[in-house]
């Protein structure tokens, strides 16, 4: 019974990773890419590792069981911090949104910090711009 | 190696495949350190599968420590992009 | 206080993952936090008194299913448009502001507003989060507000506040 529900987990989250994937190539520019894949992919392999514990659990097999859980929580905390820091890396780093967006509140705040960069003299953001 | 984990391991390998088209056709950096990132998470479930088939637990803590080592590796690419020192 | 706390916390961490009672596998962990503990106990969060409170972490237990439900709504949502033949998106960055104070409490909302439907945090200025959105729905900033950090604020407050 618990063997079943947790084979069923599994395929959950295999399915989710799959979804996550194919956003990673369907959707428009890196922002929305993103989104999509970090989503999917976290829950998609969260569940996986989950199903894993549990049928650790069931087998009697305990270091298993508490290792997957213990991967889980890595995961669940450190994937969002790595998807924001690629977005504001990028957006920093002067990738344009994708010409269908509707709005760009945080143009403004990016010029601040590309400013506050060049003062400091840490990069000058001219060598660096995509054309 | 039953049905499941044969299906388990092509769905896998699968997702990795399209992960390696965004790795490779990119057109931004950016693109493909999301896709690097999201390829470090799915050889995490990899290994849940492989614990699962070989029955050994090891597997699990190579998940552990490439789930840390990759957050810390995009950690420095997302910095990289942003142009800023690695001590700031 | 703080570098006991982060010595038991990694010295947690290092029995769980060994599982095993070996005097081995005792003397590393204890020579191990303690490195650990001398060199990082000054990041560790402050305030760990607030642990201790079994009303918090009730909350915590109520937040975490709440949670687990939005992120398969959002899983759910990204996959149909993901599958939609012409990709039904109308993205944008949004600013809206939270009333969190705390630094742990922030971290949380944001990593929460990332694995829920359609959002994701791009940067944190203060009190203002810089979101974006996949699909902008509504021009008001109340509503946006209510929709992306209404749900999680209240738990959150209780939970780190």
């Amino acid at each position: 019974m618990l063997e079943t529900a947790c084979y069923w987990v599994i395929g959950i989250g295999l399915v989710f990773d799959l979804f996550g994937c194919i956003g990673l190539i369907r959707l428009p520019d890196v922002y929305n890419r993103a989104q999509a894949a970090t989503k999917c992919v976290t829950l998609g392999t969260c569940m996986i590792l989950l199903g894993v514990a549990g049928l650790g659990f069931g087998r009697a097999d305990w270091p298993m069981g508490v290792k997957a859980v213990i991967c889980a929580v890595f995961i669940l905390l450190t994937n969002p911090v790595a998807a924001h820091a690629i977005c504001r890396g990028a957006y920093l780093s002067g990738v344009k949104l994708w010409e269908g967006s509707v709005e760009d509140a945080f143009a403004d705040r990016a010029r601040d910090l590309r400013d506050r960069q060049t003062e400091e003299g840490l990069v000058s953001h001219e060598e660096t711009e995509t054309p | 190696m039953t049905p499941f984990e044969q299906t388990a391991l092509a769905v896998l390998l699968l997702s990795s495949v399209l992960c390696l088209f965004r790795i490779g056709r990119g057109p931004t950096a950016p693109d493909r350190t999301v896709a690097i990132d999201i390829l470090g998470t799915l050889i995490v479930g990899f290994c849940c599968i492989m614990a699962l088939l070989t029955g050994q637990e090891y597997y699990m803590n190579i998940a552990i420590a490439w789930a840390l080592i990759s957050f810390v590796g995009t950690l420095a690419l997302a910095k990289y992009l942003e142009g800023r020192h690695y001590d700031a | 206080m703080k570098w006991l706390m982060c010595l038991l916390s990694v010295f947690a961490l290092w029995m769980l993952l060994f599982w095993s009672l070996d005097p081995w596998v005792l003397g590393t962990g204890a020579f191990f936090a303690l490195l650990v503990g001398t060199l990082l106990g000054d990041i560790f969060p402050d305030r760990l008194e607030k642990l201790l409170d079994p009303r918090r972490w009730l909350f915590l237990m109520i937040y975490l299913p709440f949670f687990f439900w939005c992120c398969v709504r959002a899983n759910l949502d990204v996959a149909l448009r993901v599958i939609h033949p012409d990709v039904p998106i109308r993205p944008g960055i949004v600013k809206v502001r939270t009333t969190l104070r705390g630094e742990m409490a922030k971290t949380f909302l944001a990593n929460s507003i990332t694995l829920t439907p359609g959002t994701l945090t791009v940067d944190i200025d203060g009190q203002d989060l810089y979101i974006h959105w996949i699909n902008i729905n509504t021009d008001d900033v109340r509503r946006r507000t209510e929709e992306i950090c209404g749900r999680f604020e209240p738990l959150l407050r209780r939970i780190f506040e």
